[in-house]
């Protein structure tokens, strides 16, 4: 008789017969784990949520009155006949790989990962088991992240320009995550001036500061600003009537789409730079290897192509059709996942 | 190369027209002055002999990198731009090269003509000591489009401002056939011998009318009939005979019937016209032009069933001085003059002018062009000099209807039935500032030899296959016409036209002249 597969493909998202409990989940289901607070992945509705202690505070704050509970990372929990884990993904703070291990064979759903350390998030670590279901954002071999070093020398100099030139700094750059990691690495490197923030990246930043996630001062925008502030926004605020109300300023995106010359004149958005919270090409790669995982499974992102790829390098692969694949065109950068 | 990239990136990054003619002008400053006079080439549309082609450069990428070549045929659409796409899968380099733009393009010519493994070795060491970014420049150098969002106005403009030339002198000295491998930048931006050359001036270009009511009275304008030919000017000055087309390109060669016009022409003169067939009273259809111009030798009979004639709009120099900045009134008056005194049966007419008391009876013959084998009108004010390029108020194009633009082909695909083995369905594009954006798709409207030319080109040409579909160069020019327009928000150009057919194929017309979704936005 065949074994049950640990997780299935279903219409409401992954999910696991043993636990009876998805991973997810895009449908409102009884039972939710969560991997992360970014909305394609925490979504409202389900009937109880599992997410990490440091995921939860944002997921509460995004998602109003639900029912939830918090887990440590690597705390093993017995949900039915699964064994639950959940595991650093390096991705925003807070965010996890989940381990489901049911009578000795292990399958890990990487939510969204990176391998590179950003000095916030709770670094990557690599977790074993037979089947790993990836998401591959950025599944194709003309992804490669510049350091993290480098694009924070880079974006100092651009701020320190615009002061210099009586212009402030407006970034785009999305509200949970990567607005924080920017202003961390920037503190890190050296403020040019004071940091301000969009109204929907201020809350957010400052329950991650009050969780004890190392943040400099900020600003919420609420009337002029000193011309030498950068100004951290959501990327729709860039170019809109709230950024014209800045005065004379500089705008620039912050995004691992950046790296394409095609998306970034299509967007037309002023100064770039390449800065993902995804896996480049490299970083799939070595994160999927060094799983040891002979079948794999992609999702979101590249994932015909990054699928192919992998049964060329001899593993058992397949995709997961996501919502979100179903909604936009596949692999257009557009959709800008978060 | 370092420099150069500098450029790059300072006028990749803005859409701003100033920011990119005080980037361009810096440039010409203070870059090495042979780099100065590649980058205009390159940005004029000119470039080096190609060392590679694209399915050389693909193969030898995706063996730098690692990879399997599907791999990289599946990133190029995604990244849209194969020099991109290259420059990104390969590799990081340790070295770093500080080879000049002029240093690269050398090696680049050296490799042309060589053994393939010489110049997949010689491609292979480039990318191996240039930055992502750079190598993304060098594939350009290659594989040609470098268009960097910069008309030719606007380099003349950054240009007169770094050198304090005036930008219609500089706009004309940059025309023709000049080689950048040889040629000096203060030769280049300096009056060498300009009038026993053959170079050209820049045509003057008109922009279409909407309402012909706002323009003033009639009696300001002088109207002739827009023809359906070849635009060129005919150059004779001393010991130079010349005629061009408006892409710059030089068709002497083509029309031997105007030879004889070297002897019957004043000396030093410079005409403004359209190279037309002639049947007995009128041009003939342009499909017996389209004959012509692919042929570099003209065989006897073709020259007597499709006889050329030259019909002169415009008079730019006479007895070698430069007439651009006389008003049209005198200009057409000493080109009439100039006619009226050659001998009888030449191959060449100024092109009657068009009479009519008011605009309604300009428009009532402006509905009888069809007849006369013509687009329509050509509307130019009587008082304006002979500008270079596009300035809206003085020329105006009055055309029939339909609708027209000219785009190029980015996708052929292959046709149905009885033209199965064709490529007869192709899809075009026009410009949306830097970018190539497909607007439409046409399936008919050319002759089966022309079908069967393009099938063959496609074939030869072809960067990508999808499925039925065939990805090629933006090399082909066709004229388009279609009856209307209307928003469209499925589309990506935001727009759908009714009734799309090609026109024609435009040989003469560069890619870089075809129409812009702008211009066809302004149809709403
Ligand atoms: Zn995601
Ligand atoms: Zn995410």
């Amino acid at each position: 008789m065949a074994v049950k597969p640990v997780l299935s493909f279903t219409e409401k998202g992954i999910y696991c017969p043993a636990g009876d409990f998805y991973i997810d989940p895009w449908r409102p289901v009884p039972r939710a784990l969560v991997t992360h607070g970014h909305l394609d992945h925490a979504r409202p509705g389900h009937g109880a949520y599992l997410a990490t202690h440091a995921a939860l505070p944002v997921i509460r704050h995004r998602l109003g009155a639900i029912t939830a509970d918090g887990i440590g990372y690597a705390e093993p929990r017995q949900i039915g006949a699964a064994q639950v884990s959940f595991h650093p993904a390096g991705h925003v703070p807070g965010s996890a790989q989940i381990r489901v291990a049911v009578g000795g064979e292990v399958w890990v759903v990487s939510g969204d990962y990176k391998l590179a350390t950003d000095g916030l998030s709770e670094p990557f670590e690599s977790v074993k088991c037979h089947t790993f279901i990836t998401e591959c954002t950025f599944g194709l071999p003309v992804f490669h992240w510049p350091t993290q070093a480098q694009t924070a020398a880079d974006m100092a100099a651009w701020w320190g320009r615009n002061a210099a030139n009586g212009r402030v700094s407006v970034m785009g750059a999305y509200g949970l995550g990567k607005a924080q990691r920017i202003m961390a690495m920037l503190a890190d490197h050296g403020l040019q001036g004071p940091i301000y923030t969009h109204g929907a990246v201020e809350p957010i930043t400052q329950i991650l500061r009050a969780q004890g996630y190392s943040l400099p001062p900020t600003t919420k925008v609420a009337g002029p600003v000193p011309t030498n502030a950068l100004v951290i926004a959501p990327p729709s605020a860039l170019g809109s009537a709230w950024a014209a109300k800045l005065g004379p300023h500089a705008e620039a995106f912050a995004s691992g789409w950046m790296a394409l010359r095609g998306v970034r004149r299509r967007r037309n958005l002023g100064t770039r730079f390449v800065i993902s919270d995804h896996a480049d090409w490299d970083g799939l790669n070595s994160a999927i290897r060094a799983t040891g995982a002979t079948r794999i499974f992609a999702t979101h992102g590249y994932t015909t192509q990054f699928r192919r790829w992998l049964e060329a390098q001899g593993y058992d692969a397949g995709i997961v059709a996501t919502e979100w694949q179903g909604e936009a065109a596949e692999g257009e950068p557009e959709a800008n996942p978060e | 190369m370092n420099r150069f990239a500098q450029l790059f990136n300072a006028l990749d990054a803005t859409t701003k027209t100033g920011a990119k003619t005080e980037a361009l002008a810096q440039y010409f400053r203070d870059a090495p002055k042979p780099d100065r006079v590649w980058t205009i080439a390159l940005l004029s549309g000119r470039r080096p002999k190609r060392a590679a082609n694209s399915t050389e450069l693909r193969a030898w990428a995706a063996e730098a990198a690692g990879l399997p070549d599907w791999l990289v045929d599946e990133s190029y659409p995604i990244v849209g731009d194969l020099a991109e796409t290259i420059a990104l899968i390969l590799p990081p380099t340790q070295t770093r090269s500080n080879l000049s733009l002029t240093g690269w393009i050398d090696t680049l010519i050296a490799l042309t003509g060589q053994s393939i493994e010489a110049r997949r070795a010689g491609v292979l060491a480039a990318w191996n000591s240039l930055a992502t970014e750079e190598r993304f420049l060098f594939n350009k150098l290659i594989t040609g489009g470098f268009r960097m969002g910069v008309s030719g106005g606007l380099m003349t403009r950054a240009l007169a401002q770094a050198t304090g030339v005036d930008q219609s002198q500089l706009a004309h000295r940059l025309m023709g056939n000049w080689d950048p491998a040889t040629t000096d930048f203060d030769d280049l931006i300096s009056d060498a011998d300009q009038t026993t050359s053959t170079r050209p001036y820049p045509f003057a270009l008109a922009s279409g009318v909407e309402d012909v009511a706002e323009l003033g009275p009639v009696t300001d304008w002088l109207a002739e009939w827009k023809w359906d030919g070849i635009r060129g000017q005919l150059i004779n000055r001393p010991g130079a005979f010349a005629l061009w087309s408006r892409g710059e390109e030089l068709i002497t060669d083509r029309f031997p019937e105007f030879d004889v016009l070297a002897r019957a022409l004043p000396q030093g003169c410079v005409l403004d016209g359209e190279v037309v067939v002639w049947g007995d009273s009128a041009p003939a259809p342009f499909a017996l032009l389209q004959k012509r111009i692919t042929r570099k030798t003209v065989p006897k009979k073709l020259l007597a069933d499709a006889p050329a004639r030259f019909l002169a709009y415009d008079l730019l120099e006479l007895s070698g001085r430069d007439l651009r900045e006389a008003p049209l009134a005198t200009r057409r008056q000493a080109l009439d003059t100039m006619i009226a005194a050659l001998p009888a049966g030449l191959p060449i007419a100024a092109s009657p002018v068009v009479v009519a008391p008011d605009w309604v009876g300009l428009a009532g013959l402006r509905a009888s062009a069809r007849d006369k084998m013509a687009e329509g009108l050509m509307l130019k004010r009587l008082s304006a000099p002979y500008h270079t390029g596009r300035k809206r108020g003085d020329w105006y194009k009055w055309k029939l209807d339909p609708y027209t633009v000219d785009a190029v082909m980015i996708y052929a695909q292959s046709g149905h039935g009885r033209r199965a083995t064709l490529f007869t369905d192709f899809t075009f594009a026009v410009w949306d500032g830097p970018d190539l954006v497909p607007f439409t798709k046409a399936y008919s409207g050319l002759t089966d030899a022309e079908f069967r030319q393009i099938t063959d080109w496609v074939k030869k040409n072809t960067i990508e296959r999808f499925g039925p579909v065939r990805s090629v160069p933006a090399e082909l020019v066709f004229e388009i016409a279609f009856e209307g327009i209307a928003q469209s928000p499925r589309h990506k150009s935001g727009i759908a036209l009714r009734f799309p057919r090609m026109l024609r194929w435009r040989r003469d017309k560069p890619v870089a002249e075809i129409g812009t979704l702008d211009e066809l936005r302004a149809l709403l």
